[in-house]
Order: structure tokens, then C-alpha cells, then sequence
């Protein structure tokens, strides 16, 4: 009998994804041994020093990417994982994201003393039970853990190098999800109906991606995104296998991006989710989902670009038109901020559909990592935002998320109006904010790519994009309050710094983009 | 460093209004009056340290901005640039003072209207002293930010809708002008060194057809930010909406950068492209001139009329650029120059008339010469400069444009001829009707203007005068520029025509 063999596993390598998984360990741990007056504070540590732990491990995996053996990145853990330039650069902004998003979740000053998450989350809304979980000072502590495991999920998802890695990573990175989106304080029916819309919605897509799945394997006889790419560079039989398998797992990853025609989740969920999640949400996911098709396309499918870049473009273009107009409609300040994200996930495909790569140049994959890291900061700027905008106390003190109750808050707090203006800014692609390098770097790599027209119909969409974002400016600083106004929640420290923190980055990435486009540009290419 | 630190003047000043307290507004009209004097001051400072007889871009910095796109912080003037910032940051102490007295909306204060007006003031100084395309881009796009809360937040009347009009039309053209930029970076990054300096661009191979979609791009922003005619439907309403001074901002100075951008990078950079469109650049601008004439006549509102009479104007600017002979590309530029000291002083007096009354319909006035003289006196001279009056500074302007255009495209400009008897009377038509005629009772309490105001317009009407009769120091700024960018785009001047004049025969026969 021969030995079992052991897996070779590069510890050193993957150490940031260890660490998250211990911290999420410890976390779910700590649930079960910390007395429930701590619990909460408790947790909110372990996150931190987990977060922190796994950033700073992740930067320094990345500075000695160097020196690996076969250049700038590696298979490891047997072909599970593709541990490179992109791949690492999208951990440590995934770190990043998630220390900004924690401190929304920690943030505990808003709803007087509590957290932004329900009490109990098995009450039904407006029960009695409500009502005792509140008075008793209740909280789900939980949330610290769940966001962690899918915070593992997002970074194994961005360097899963094999589709049944892909499809678990998927899978850990939805699950918690799922149950976070449901759990908001406020407006609890609505919460629960987006965590359920999500829930269904996204099961689905996986069913369609487990198909696409099952199809690659079928054609290239491997799950390993080498092994397609070879047989795809055999021209091996069965191209209608491939096209279908191409499409299916395309299906399964514009959903989790948010792009048209699998975009109808966003703006309800967007709007139910506790406004952190919401964050966390829109700049991580939406990071992960995107390196993640950028691998599956260029690294398996690579050699039948011709065959899926029509449809990427046509996505795109549809998304961007869709996304930009439909945003124009909306009344509730998540909503547009969902649809909005819409309208991005169709700019980062235009950047995709480019699918450019050349020495000295700025390829597909840099620009768009650069686009999603100054779109996920601004992101979490905006809905940092969000939460402190909120109805006075009479009126109950939730959040004020419709448009129209946001009048005239640039007289009330010109200083937090002004850093949603900047952000909007930013979104529109407005020059000296980042968003505008952002947008000039994708569009940049789809004409390299040879589809100028393209680019023609992305800063026309964005001009669409411009008018909804010009118009809740319109809102805050050209229009008078409506009776008092919204009132202006006093935060702590927390929400401060990131807000405070969101604004630098969008204003220093537009003055001087330079380094962190040369970093983005270093991560250089995925690895085969 | 000097054009540095002069961009960023009133740029500090903006910030420094951030830190005035806000009951104090009397102190932040000082703050902002201090900044736009010490920027002036700068400006001559420039003038005295440009070598006019050398000509080319000078007093140039140049610094590697985004390694990434080959994008370089590099900023030089040509004479051409020169005498755009000279304009700016004489008219920005002028709207300063002018704007003392505004009434802002309720809730508004002084701080962040000046502040808004410095920073507009900032961007444009670097927009027309950027070496690098895509430095150039990035400030002309941040200048919509400023006036679109100047329209919005302190305008009058419907000032929404007009700051999103503007906004929205200026960014669509800005966009497709990104589409451009872009392709400018794929071209020169080809070979592995993108670069956006204008030095580079001038040399880059573009092919005929790319180079077609490139000059388009620009040009679309460029037309509407000039603006050129069917696109101009935005400005009377922004400026029917914005106070006096963002007026005078938007029209004199930041409409310019349409035109001046023309002549920099539309014609600088896609010389067969620009030479392709130019019949129908040429039949838009004559269009312009004609309608933008005829509109003015027909309009009731004070700021609508003069914001007409501008667009008429652009017409006249863009058709001597296009003309492309050195006389007609100088006058355009010197027609900037002038009508932007025009524009200003109308609008200004304009503005101080519609306060006073409380409308600015031509119809609720009349008779205001009896109670206010000197204004009167000043508005007729701003009138006839606007209709190019011998004497005054545009008529020079006006005549060069017209002389340099004729010798290339007669037709041109014998239709647009037409546009200075329309002039006579949509200026002289207003006059008549505000400020002859009997006193109206509700006229009767319009103040004469007071020693700030007089102040605040007296180096307009000093400078429309003075180059009115010595144009000369200011042409011999913008000629060698003029003709430096006309040598590179390789139009030459058309030979002269004289007339041949059949010789006269000797009679005979008659015995």
C-alpha cells in the first residue's frame, strides 16, 4: 500500500487567510465563553486585532512576492490557491475595507448605546419580545464573527485558483451574509425581506454557477483553472460545452458583482441591510466578485477571449445605461447608492472587457483594482454618511434614508455634507477626486483593448451618472430644510475617522494618484 | 515656481475663508479682496518677467504628476495664456468688489461664495498656463465644480435648474473631451513612454481618421464651453440665474477656456482634422454671430440679452480662429481679451440696476438717466464697447477679425458683417428704452452708483478706452504666439489680392 501522501501546503504564503480563520474562530468562541455584558466589546477587539493582523500580513506577504521562486506569485496548497500580485493586493485592500466597515459595526453612540443590529434577532418585528431585547440592552455580538468568515470568503474568492475553491469560497462568502443583511435595528421587515430576496436570489446563482462548474469540467476534464486554459488552448472538443460553461459561471459572478441583467437584488438589499453591512457589502463583495472574474476569464478562459468579451461588453454597456438611468428615479438615498454601484460594476466590465495587458502600460487587471479600491473606500465613506443622517428623536431617530428629508444639509452640517459631496464627486468621476483616475484608468485599458466605442458609451453613461449625483448636491446645498431638517447624529470616534479617513483617501488618490497607481500596476498579472 | 504660486494664491485665500468666523462677513470680504490684489499683483509680476521679444512658452515647470499615464504638473505661458490670466485676475478683484453688496439667499453666507469665486479663480489661472493635456483636462473639469454651486447655492431666481444645466452640458462635453484625452494616451503610450505634454502630443503620428475622432472630442467640449451655437442653450439661462460677479466669472473668464482651448489644443494639436471641419466650425460661427444678434434683440431680461450678445460675440471669436490667417487668429485673441472687459463691465452695471429696481425686465424701466447719471454714463460706454464703438478696445478686435477672415472666406464674413448693425440696435434699443425716455415713478428711487461701485468698474472701462486707442502693447504680447501656433498648424496667410483694374486704353476715333 502506498503512503498517503501530504499536501503541500505554503504556510507562509497563505498566512493572512489563517489568520482570518482563526480570528473567526476565536470570535465564534468568544460567543459561547464571554459573559453577554462584554461580549459585544470583546468581540469588536478580536476583529480589530484580526483585521489589522491579517492587513499587515498581507502587506507583507506582498512585499516578498519577490522572492518567490517562479517570480511574482505562486500556486500553492496544491493548486487550491494562486497566491499572486492581484490576488495578494486584493487581500490588503479587503483588509482595509473591512477595518473601515467594522468601525461602522462597533460604532455604538447612534441608537444610544446599542448597536446599529437588531437585539434579538428571533423576535418578530413590533412583538413584545422587540421591545424586552431593547430595554434589556440586547445585542448580537455574532455579527463580528460572521462578517470575518465572510471576509475569508471574499479573500480566498479573489486567489481561488480551482472552480470547487471558487464555488466554497462563494459559498463562505454569501452564508454570513445572508444573515448579517438581516439583522438592522430599524425598518426590521424590510431587513429581513432583503436578507431573504438575497438569500433566494443568490442560491440561485449558485445553482447556475455549480452548473458552469460541472460544464468546464466536462470539457477540460479538470477544475484547475490551468487545466481549462490548456484544454481551451488545445481547442479541445466540445466548444458549445465551453461557451456554455463560460456563460453559466459568468451568470453566477455578474450576480454576486451586481451587473445587469442579475442586478435586481442590489438596490433592495442595498436599502434593507444595516447601513454597515450595506458598506461592507458594496466594497467588498463587489472587490472580491470582480478579481475573481477577472481570474476565471483571463487565467481558464483566457484563449477564448473572442468568444466572451462580446458579452462582457454587452453587459457592460447595458449595466452602465441601466444602472445610470434607473438611479435618476430613486428617492431613497441607499437605493441610489445601490443603483449606483450598479452603474460602477458596468464601468469596472468596461475596464474588463478591455482585458488589456502590455509592459510599461497600465493593464485591465491594475486599473480596475485601482478603480475598486477608491470606489470601495468612497463607498464606505458615503454610507458612513448615511448613518448619522437621521430623523429627530420624535419621529423615532431612525435613519432618514428618504432623498427629500436631506434637504438643506449642507446649512445643517456643511462639514459631513461636504464630505458626501466629495464622495458623489468621486463617484461621478469628477478630476482631483480619485474616482476620476479610477474611471480614466478602465476606460484607459478598454480602448488599449481595441473598443473605442465602448469607451464613447461609458463617459456618456457616466454623464447620466453625473446628473443624479449632481442632484442630491443639488439637494444638500441649493434647497432649503423641509420644517427642522434632518438631525445630525453626534457619532463617536469611530464613524468619525471613517469618514474622516474615506474623505483623505478620495482627495489625496485625485491630487496624487501616482504611487498608488504604480502599486496597483506592480501587482502585475495573475499567475498560471 | 511663480505660475505655482500664482494658481495657488487664491486657491490658500479660499481655504483661509474656511477659517474666518462666520458672523464675521465684513472680514471675509477683506480676506477675499487681499487674495484676488495679491494675485493681480502677481499676474504683473508675470507681465514684467515674460521676455516679450523671445516669445514661446515661458516661465515654464514641469514635474512628472502621474507616472502611470506620462502625465506631467507642467505649466508655461505663451503670450496667448498670458494675456488670458491677465484678464482673470484683473476681472476677479473687480467681481469682488462688485459682489460687496450681493443679497445671498437666505441661509448663505459671504465665506463660501468668495471663497467658491478664489477657487475659480485658481483653476483658471492653471488652465491657461497647463503644458499637459491632461493637466489642462483635469482643471478645466474642476472649474464646473465652483460655478455650479455659485449658480446654485447663491443665484437667483431658477438657480437649480440652471447650475444642473450648466453642469450637465458642460460635463457631456467634458466626457467626450475624456474620451479623447484617452486616446491620446493609447497613441503615445504605444511605444512604451505616454506622455500628455503638449511638446510631445505636437509631434505624436495620429492617423487621418483617429485624428478626426480626437479633434471632435475636444471640440465638443470646447464648442459648448465657448459656447458655439446649437449648443449655447445653456448660458442665458445660467447667467439669467447667477448673481453679476459669477456671471461675469462664467462668461468673461471660463467661457474663454472654450475658445482659448481651440486655438491651444483643437487647432495646436489636430491641424488636418481641424482644417477638415473647418467649413462647418465656420458655418456654426457665422450662425452664431447672426442669431446670437437677433435672439439679443428680441430678449426682455437684462442678463438674458447680454448673455446673447455674448454668445454673438463667440461667434466672432471662433470665426477668426478658424479663419486660421494671423490677422483674423490675433484679433480672436485679442477679442477675448476685450470681451471680457466688455461682458464684465455690462453685466456689473446690469447687475447694480436689477438690485436697485428689483427686476430685470427692460420693460419695468425707463428714464433712469435723470436720477442716476454716472451710471448711465458708464452703462453707455460698456454698450458701445459691446457694439464695437472706433475707440474702443473691441472694435480693434472686432475689425481684425473681420479684415483676417475676409481674405480667406469673403462669404463669412460679409454675412457677418451683418451682426454690427444688429449690435447698434439691440445696445442702443436697451438703452433707449432703460434709461431715456420719461422717468418711471418706481424708477424714481435708483440710487446713482457710489464711490465702491465706481471704483470697482473704473479699470474695465480705463482698460476698454486705453486699448481702444494703443492696442498695440497688448498685440505685441499675443502676435508672436498667434503666429508661432500658426506655423505650426501650416496654414499660411493667403497671398494679397489686389484688384486688377482693366488699364485704361487711350481714345481714339475721335478725329
Amino acid at each position: 500500500m502506498t503512503p498517503i501522501q501530504a499536501p503541500v501546503v505554503e504556510y507562509a504564503l497563505i498566512a493572512p487567510l489563517l489568520i482570518v480563520s482563526a480570528g473567526a474562530v476565536i470570535g465564534t468562541l468568544v460567543e459561547a465563553f464571554v459573559s453577554r455584558q462584554r461580549r459585544f466589546g470583546v468581540q469588536a477587539v478580536v476583529a480589530f486585532v484580526t483585521v489589522l493582523a491579517t492587513l499587515a500580513d498581507s502587506v507583507y506577504v506582498y512585499v516578498h512576492l519577490d522572492r518567490l521562486p517562479g517570480g511574482r506569485g505562486q500556486i500553492s496548497t496544491e493548486g487550491a490557491l494562486a497566491v499572486d500580485g492581484p490576488g495578494v493586493l486584493t487581500w490588503a485592500m479587503l483588509s482595509v475595507f473591512a477595518l473601515l466597515s467594522f468601525a461602522l459595526f462597533a460604532e455604538r453612540r447612534l441608537e444610544g448605546g446599542l448597536s446599529a443590529f437588531t437585539g434579538r434577532a428571533a423576535d418578530a418585528p413590533g412583538s413584545p419580545g422587540e421591545a424586552e431585547a431593547r430595554t434589556a440592552g440586547l445585542e448580537h455580538a455574532e455579527i463580528f464573527p460572521l462578517a470575518m468568515f465572510a471576509l475569508l470568503g471574499m479573500m480566498v474568492f479573489a486567489t481561488a485558483n480551482d472552480l470547487l475553491t471558487l464555488f466554497v469560497a462563494l459559498e463562505v462568502l454569501s452564508l454570513p451574509l445572508y444573515v448579517i443583511c438581516g439583522l438592522a435595528r430599524r425598518r426590521r421587515l424590510l431587513s429581513q425581506e432583503a436578507a431573504l430576496k438575497y438569500f433566494l436570489l443568490g442560491a440561485f446563482s449558485s445553482a447556475f454557477f455549480a452548473y458552469g462548474i460541472a460544464l468546464a469540467y466536462g470539457y477540460a476534464g479538470g477544475v484547475l483553472l490551468a487545466d481549462i486554459d490548456r484544454a481551451v488552448a488545445a481547442n479541445a472538443e466540445g466548444r458549445p460545452l465551453l461557451l456554455a460553461a463560460v456563460g453559466l459561471m459568468s451568470v453566477g459572478l455578474l450576480f454576486k458583482i451586481g451587473a445587469v441583467p442579475f442586478h435586481a437584488w442590489t438596490p433592495d438589499v442595498y436599502q434593507g441591510a444595516p447601513t454597515p453591512v450595506t458598506a461592507f457589502m458594496a466594497a467588498g463583495t463587489k472587490a472580491a466578485a470582480v478579481v475573481a472574474l477577472m481570474r476565471v476569464l483571463f487565467v481558464a478562459f483566457g484563449g477564448a477571449s473572442l468568444d466572451w468579451r462580446p458579452l462582457i461588453l454587452a453587459v457592460s454597456v447595458v449595466t452602465m445605461l441601466l444602472g445610470s438611468l434607473v438611479a435618476i428615479a430613486q428617492t431613497d438615498v441607499k437605493r441610489m447608492l445601490g443603483y449606483s454601484s450598479v452603474a460602477h460594476a458596468g464601468f469596472l466590465l468596461v475596464g474588463i472587457a478591455g482585458a488589456f495587458a502590455a509592459a510599461g502600460r497600465i493593464s485591465s487587471v491594475s486599473a480596475v483594482l485601482f478603480y475598486l479600491a477608491v470606489y470601495g473606500v468612497a463607498s464606505i465613506g458615503a454610507f458612513a454618511v448615511v448613518t448619522l443622517v437621521r430623523d429627530s428623536s420624535g419621529q423615532g431617530g431612525g435613519e432618514a434614508n428618504y432623498l427629500a428629508r436631506w434637504a438643506g444639509l449642507g446649512q445643517k452640517a456643511p462639514i459631513l455634507a461636504g464630505a458626501f459631496a466629495l464622495f458623489l464627486l468621486s463617484f461621478a468621476g469628477i478630476p482631483l477626486t480619485s474616482g476620476f483616475i479610477g474611471k480614466m484608468a478602465v476606460f484607459s485599458t478598454a480602448l488599449s483593448g481595441g473598443f473605442w466605442p465602448l469607451v464613447v458609451v461609458a463617459v456618456l453613461a457616466s454623464a447620466v451618472a453625473a446628473y443624479f449625483y449632481a442632484r442630491v448636491i443639488v439637494l444638500m446645498f441649493f434647497t432649503e430644510p423641509v420644517g427642522e431638517g434632518p438631525d445630525i447624529a453626534v457619532p463617536s470616534l469611530l464613524t468619525t475617522v471613517v469618514i474622516g479617513a474615506a474623505a483623505i483617501v478620495t482627495l489625496g488618490l485625485g491630487l496624487v494618484p501616482g504611487p498608488a497607481l504604480e502599486f496597483a500596476q506592480h501587482a502585475g498579472l495573475f499567475v498560471r | 515656481m511663480i505660475l505655482t504660486l500664482l494658481m495657488v494664491t487664491p486657491l490658500v485665500g479660499a481655504l483661509v475663508l474656511g477659517v474666518v468666523p462666520r458672523a464675521n462677513e465684513r472680514l471675509a470680504k477683506i480676506v477675499a479682496a487681499s487674495f484676488s490684489l495679491a494675485t493681480l499683483a502677481g499676474s504683473l509680476a508675470l507681465l514684467a518677467r515674460y521676455d516679450i521679444s523671445e516669445g514661446g512658452y515661458q516661465l515654464v515647470e514641469k514635474h512628472l504628476w502621474v507616472k502611470s499615464f506620462g502625465v506631467y504638473y507642467a505649466l508655461g505661458v505663451d503670450g496667448i495664456g498670458l494675456t488670458l490670466i491677465l484678464l482673470t485676475t484683473v476681472l476677479t478683484p473687480i467681481v469682488l468688489l462688485a459682489a460687496w453688496d450681493d443679497r445671498l439667499p437666505e441661509g448663505q453666507k459671504f465665506h463660501g461664495y468668495l471663497a467658491w469665486m478664489l477657487g475659480l479663480e485658481g483653476l483658471a489661472i492653471g488652465v491657461f498656463s497647463a503644458m499637459d493635456a491632461a493637466l489642462f483636462y483635469a482643471l478645466f473639469e474642476a472649474t464646473l465644480i465652483p460655478i455650479f454651486f455659485l449658480i446654485g447655492a447663491y443665484g437667483t431666481g431658477p438657480r437649480t435648474y440652471a447650475a444642473v444645466k450648466f453642469l450637465i452640458y458642460n460635463l457631456v462635453g467634458g466626457l467626450l473631451m475624456l474620451a479623447s484625452i484617452i486616446g491620446l494616451y493609447f497613441l503615445s503610450s504605444r511605444d512604451g513612454s505616454a506622455s500628455f505634454l503638449i511638446s510631445d502630443l505636437v509631434g505624436l503620428e495620429i492617423g487621418a481618421g483617429a485624428e478626426k475622432l480626437l479633434f471632435l472630442g475636444f471640440m465638443a467640449a470646447f464648442a459648448i464651453k465657448a459656447p458655439l451655437f446649437p449648443f449655447h442653450t445653456w448660458l442665458p439661462d445660467a447667467a439669467a440665474s447667477a448673481t453679476p460677479s459669477t456671471a461675469v466669472l462664467m462668461v468673461s473668464v471660463i467661457d474663454k477656456i472654450g475658445t482659448f482651448g481651440m486655438l491651444r489644443w483643437g487647432l495646436g494639436l489636430f491641424p488636418g482634422a481641424a482644417e477638415w471641419a473647418t467649413p462647418v466650425v465656420i458655418t456654426l460661427a457665422v450662425i452664431s454671430v447672426v442669431y446670437g444678434a437677433l435672439l439679443a434683440i428680441g430678449q426682455d431680461d437684462l442678463r438674458r440679452l447680454i448673455a446673447f450678445t455674448s454668445v454673438s460675440h463667440f461667434g466672432f471669436i471662433i470665426l477668426g480662429l478658424f479663419a486660421m490667417t494671423s490677422t483674423s487668429t490675433a484679433g480672436a485673441t485679442f477679442y477675448m481679451f476685450n470681451h471680457g472687459l466688455s461682458t464684465a463691465a455690462l453685466f456689473l452695471i446690469a447687475g447694480i440696476l436689477i438690485a436697485r429696481r428689483g427686476s430685470a425686465s427692460i420693460g419695468d424701466f425707463s428714464g433712469v438717466q435723470k436720477v442716476a447719471p454716472v451710471l448711465t454714463g458708464l452703462f453707455l460706454i460698456a454698450g458701445l464697447s459691446s457694439l464695437s464703438l472706433p475707440g474702443l478696445a473691441p472694435f480693434v478686435s472686432e475689425f481684425m477679425v473681420m479684415a483676417g477672415t475676409y481674405t480667406r472666406y469673403p462669404a463669412a464674413a460679409i454675412v457677418s458683417v451683418s451682426a454690427i448693425v444688429l449690435a447698434a440696435l439691440y445696445i442702443l434699443v436697451m438703452f433707449q428704452r432703460t434709461m431715456t425716455g420719461p422717468l418711471r415713478e418706481d424708477n424714481a428711487g435708483i440710487r446713482d452708483l457710489n464711490p465702491l461701485e465706481m471704483a470697482s468698474l473704473a479699470p474695465a472701462i480705463v482698460l476698454m478706452v486705453g486699448l481702444g486707442f494703443f492696442p498695440q502693447p497688448l498685440l505685441n504680447v499675443i502676435n508672436p504666439a498667434v503666429d508661432a501656433t500658426l506655423t505650426r498648424i501650416g496654414v499660411g496667410d493667403p497671398p494679397p489680392e489686389t484688384p486688377h483694374f482693366p488699364a485704361p486704353q487711350a481714345e481714339e476715333g475721335h478725329g
